[in-house]
C-alpha cells in the first residue's frame, strides 16, 4: 500500500482533532480530539517506521526507533490524560460544569 | 604678640557674636539689654578700630591669614584680612556711624514688640559684621562675602516690616538688582582666577602681575568690577532699589546710605585702584556714569515730596560723585567724599527720623512745616546737616565735593560745569527740603501739631555728634591751595595710591585757577541756597506738579521704563514657560507616557481573555503561520 494512504488518513485524523479542540466547549470532548490528534501521529510514525523497515532492511534496529516513539507517546498521553482527568472531576465538583469557556475566572 | 594687629578679628567678630546673642535671645532679653549688647558691640568694635587706625597710621600695614578657606589645585584661597590706610578709614566710618545709629535706634525702634526689637538688632549688627568683613578681606572671595552679606542684611532690613506687602516687594527689588551687579562681579573675579590664579589684594595689585593681563583683558574685568559696583553703589542703570529701601526703618536708611552698602561700590574700586587705572577707557566710563547719576538723582531729588525720598536720591547722586572722582583719577577725592558724606547722610537721614518721629510716622513733607519751633535740636542739626551736602564754605562736603570738581576739571572741564550744575541742584533741592520742613507755618493736623515734640536724647545725641562731624569733618582734607600740606587725609593715603598716581597723567592746575573754580562754585552755591530759601521759605510748592515737574516727580518715568522693557517681558516670559512649556510640554510628556502605558495595557488585556479556545486558536494559527514561512522562506 502506498504511504500517501496513510499520510492522507494521518492529515484528516488530525484535522478532526483540530476543529474538535476549537470548536468544541465541552472538556471532555476537547481531551478526546487531543487524543485524536495524537493518534494520528501515532499512526503515522508507525508507517513511517514501516517503510523505512523495507527500504533499510539489512540495518538490524533500522524502522524500531519510531515504533518507539509511539510508545513513548501513548504512555505520556495516558498519564496526561489521568491528571487533565483529575482536574475535570474537580473542576465539576467545584462549578458543576465542564464548559471551558467557564474557566477564564483568573483574570479578574 | 608680634603684632599688635593680630587681634584685629575682634573687630568683625564682637557685631556678630552681637548679632548671635540678640538673634537667639530676641525672646528672653529685655530691649534694653539687647539695646545695651547691640550698641555695645560696636562700640568696641569701634575703640579697637580707632586703635587699629593709630597703628596703621605709623605705616602699620598687616595681613593676617587665619585658615585656609578654599584649597583646589593651584587655587588657594585663604581667609585672611588686611589692614592698611584705606580699610581703616572704613572701619572708623563703619563702627563709629554705626554705633551712633544703633544708639539712635535704641529709642527709634523703641514701639517694637520685644522679639521684633531683638530682630532688628541681630540684623544690625550682621549688617555692621557683613561690612566689616568686606572691607577687611584680603582677596576678593573675603570680599565677596561681604559683598553678598551686606545685600543679605540690606534684603531683611528693608523688609523689616514685611507684613506690608510693598515693603517686601522693596526689599525684594533692593536684592534682585544687587544679583544683577553681583553676576558682573563674580563673572570678573573669574577671569582674575583664570589669569593670575589669585584672588589675594598684595598679590594682584603688583606691576608684575597686572603686566600678565593683556589691555582688553583688564579693561573686561575692570568693567565688570563697576558693573558689579553700580548695583551695590546705586548708579545708573542700577540705582533704582534705592530709593525705594526707603521701605526700611529710618536708622536702616542712615546706615545704607552713609555707612555701608553704598559706599561698598567705592571702596571696591578703590582697592583695585592699580587695576582701574591701568584702564583709561573703564575710568572714562565711570566718569561718564558717574555724572550722569549725579544729575539724573539731583533732578529726580527737586520734585519729591516724601522727605526721605529726597534724601534717598540726593545719596544716588552723591554717589555719582564719588565715581566721578574714581572716574577722574582722584581716588583721594572719592575716598574724602565718602567719609564726609557719610557724616552729613548719616545726620540728615537720623534729622528725618527725629522728624517723622515726631510727626507720627508722617513723610510727606507738604504736611509738614515751622517745625524749628517744636524741635530746636534736630533743626539745627538738620541745618547744619544742609549747609554740608550744599558745600557751603566751611563745611565738610565744601572740601570734599571743591576736590571733586577739581579733579573732575583735570580731567575735563566739560565734566566739572556738568558737577557743579549737580552742586546746585543739590543746594537748591536741600533748601527746598529744609525750607518746606522747618521753616513757614505747620500744615499737619491738629492732633500732630499736639503732639510735635523734641526727640529724647538717645536721638538728639547721635545727631549733635554727627552735627559738629558735619561741620568739622572736612578740615582733614584742605586742599593744597589754601594751606599747603593741610590735606592729612591724602597723605594718609598716599601708600595707598601712590602706584596709581605714577601711572596716571598728572593735571596740576595752578592755585589760581583752582582758586578761581572754588570761589565760582561757592558763589554759585551761595546765591542757589539763598533763592530756595526765599521761594520755599514762606510759600512751599503744594500744587501738585505739571508739565515738567511732573516727569521729575515720577522720577524720569525710569520705574516705568525697566517695568515695561525687563519686567514685564520675563515676567511673560516665566508665565509662558510656566503655562506653555511647563504644563503642556513637560506635563504633556510625562502624563502622555503614562497614559500610553495605560491605553497600551487596557488593549492588551483582551488578549489575556482566559478563553481556552482563542488561546488554542491562536497556538494553531501560529503553528500554520510557522509551517507557512518554512514552506515558502526556506527555499
Amino acid at each position: 500500500m502506498p504511504i500517501n494512504y496513510y499520510i492522507t488518513l494521518a492529515l484528516c485524523l488530525f484535522a478532526i482533532g483540530v476543529v474538535g479542540v476549537l470548536t468544541r466547549r465541552n472538556a471532555i470532548i476537547v481531551f478526546m480530539c487531543i487524543e485524536l490528534m495524537l493518534n494520528s501521529v501515532n499512526l503515522l510514525l508507525v508507517a513511517f517506521s514501516k517503510m523505512h523497515h523495507i527500504a533499510k532492511g539489512a540495518a538490524a534496529t533500522a524502522g524500531s526507533d519510531g515504533q518507539l516513539f509511539v510508545f513513548f507517546i501513548m504512555v505520556v498521553a495516558a498519564a496526561e490524560v489521568s491528571v487533565g482527568l483529575a482536574i475535570i472531576v474537580m473542576m465539576y465538583r467545584n462549578v458543576h460544569s465542564i464548559n471551558i469557556n467557564f474557566l477564564n475566572r483568573l483574570k479578574h | 604678640m608680634n603684632n599688635v594687629l593680630d587681634i584685629v578679628y575682634w573687630i568683625p567678630l564682637l557685631p556678630l557674636l552681637g548679632c548671635i546673642i540678640n538673634g537667639l535671645g530676641r525672646k528672653s532679653l529685655s530691649k534694653g539689654a539687647v539695646g545695651f549688647i547691640g550698641s555695645g558691640v560696636i562700640l568696641a568694635s569701634f575703640v579697637l578700630s580707632l586703635w587699629v587706625f593709630f597703628q596703621v597710621r605709623g605705616g602699620n600695614v598687616h595681613t593676617a591669614e587665619y585658615f585656609p578657606f578654599i584649597n583646589v589645585g593651584n587655587l588657594k584661597i585663604p581667609f585672611a584680612f588686611q589692614i592698611d590706610q584705606l580699610s581703616a578709614i572704613w572701619l572708623l566710618i563703619i563702627t563709629g556711624i554705626g554705633f551712633l545709629i544703633h544708639v539712635y535706634s535704641t529709642s527709634y525702634m523703641h514701639d517694637e514688640r520685644p522679639e521684633h526689637f531683638g530682630r532688628y538688632f541681630a540684623y544690625l549688627n550682621l549688617f555692621v559684621f557683613s561690612m566689616l568683613l568686606l572691607v577687611m578681606g584680603a582677596n576678593f572671595v573675603i570680599m565677596f562675602i561681604g559683598w553678598e552679606g551686606v545685600g543679605l542684611c540690606s534684603y531683611l532690613l528693608i523688609g523689616f516690616w514685611f507684613k506690608k506687602k510693598e515693603y517686601s516687594k522693596a526689599a525684594n527689588k533692593a536684592f534682585i538688582m544687587n544679583r544683577v551687579g553681583d553676576l558682573a562681579f563674580l563673572i570678573a573675579l573669574f577671569m582674575l582666577i583664570n589669569k593670575l590664579g589669585t584672588t589675594t589684594f598684595s598679590e594682584i595689585f603688583t606691576k608684575a602681575s597686572l603686566e600678565k593681563l593683556s589691555g582688553k583683558e583688564i579693561g573686561a574685568i575692570t568693567l565688570l568690577l563697576f558693573v558689579g559696583a553700580t548695583g551695590k553703589s546705586a548708579q545708573i542703570p542700577l540705582y533704582t532699589w534705592l530709593p525705594d529701601a526707603m521701605a526700611g526703618p529710618t536708622p536702616v536708611s542712615a546706615l545704607i546710605h552713609a555707612a555701608t552698602m553704598v559706599t561698598a561700590g567705592i571702596y571696591m574700586i578703590a582697592r583695585a585702584n592699580l587695576l582701574f587705572s591701568m584702564a583709561p577707557a573703564t575710568l572714562n566710563i565711570i566718569a561718564i556714569i558717574g555724572i550722569a547719576t549725579a544729575l539724573l538723582a539731583a533732578t529726580i531729588a527737586l520734585k519729591q515730596n516724601d522727605i526721605k525720598k529726597v534724601l534717598a536720591y540726593s545719596t544716588v547722586s552723591q554717589l555719582g560723585y564719588m565715581f566721578l572722582a574714581l572716574g577722574s583719577g582722584a581716588y583721594v577725592a572719592a575716598v574724602f567724599h565718602v567719609m564726609t558724606h557719610a557724616f552729613f547722610k548719616a545726620l540728615l537721614f537720623l534729622g528725618s527720623g527725629s522728624v517723622i518721629h515726631a510727626m507720627g510716622g508722617e513723610q510727606d513733607m507738604r504736611k509738614m512745616g515751622g517745625l524749628s519751633k517744636y524741635m530746636k535740636i534736630t533743626n539745627l542739626t538738620f541745618l547744619l546737616g544742609c549747609l554740608a551736602i550744599a558745600g557751603i564754605p566751611g563745611f565738610s562736603g565744601f572740601f570734599s565735593k571743591d576736590e571733586i570738581l577739581a579733579g573732575a576739571f583735570a580731567k575735563s572741564p566739560v565734566l566739572y560745569a556738568l558737577g557743579l550744575l549737580g552742586a546746585l541742584l543739590t543746594a537748591f533741592y536741600m533748601f527746598r527740603l529744609y525750607a518746606t520742613t522747618f521753616k513757614g507755618s505747620f500744615r499737619g493736623t491738629h492732633e500732630q501739631e499736639h503732639h510735635l515734640h523734641e526727640s529724647p536724647a538717645a536721638i538728639t545725641i547721635p545727631l549733635v555728634i554727627l552735627a559738629i562731624l558735619s561741620v568739622v569733618g572736612g578740615y582733614v582734607g584742605v586742599p593744597e591751595f589754601m594751606a599747603h600740606g593741610a590735606h592729612t587725609l591724602s597723605d594718609f593715603l598716599h601708600p595707598i595710591f601712590k602706584d596709581s598716581y605714577a601711572l596716571l597723567p598728572a593735571h596740576e592746575a595752578d592755585h589760581s585757577t583752582e582758586w578761581g573754580l572754588a570761589g565760582l562754585s561757592s558763589v554759585l552755591i551761595i546765591v542757589t541756597v539763598i533763592i530756595a530759601w526765599i521761594r520755599f521759605s514762606k510759600k512751599p510748592d503744594l500744587e501738585p506738579a505739571s508739565g515738567f515737574g511732573k516727569v521729575l516727580e515720577n522720577k524720569w518715568y525710569v520705574d516705568e521704563l525697566y517695568n515695561a522693557v525687563i519686567v514685564k517681558p520675563l515676567n511673560n516670559l516665566g508665565l509662558f514657560l510656566g503655562n506653555v512649556v511647563d504644563k503642556r510640554i513637560v506635563d504633556g510628556a510625562v502624563n502622555g507616557v503614562g497614559r500610553l502605558v495605560r491605553y497600551g495595557s487596557r488593549q492588551l488585556r483582551w488578549l489575556q481573555s482566559g478563553q481556552t479556545g482563542s488561546y488554542i486558536l491562536m497556538m494553531v494559527l501560529g503553528m500554520v503561520l510557522i509551517f507557512i514561512v518554512q514552506f515558502f522562506l526556506r527555499k
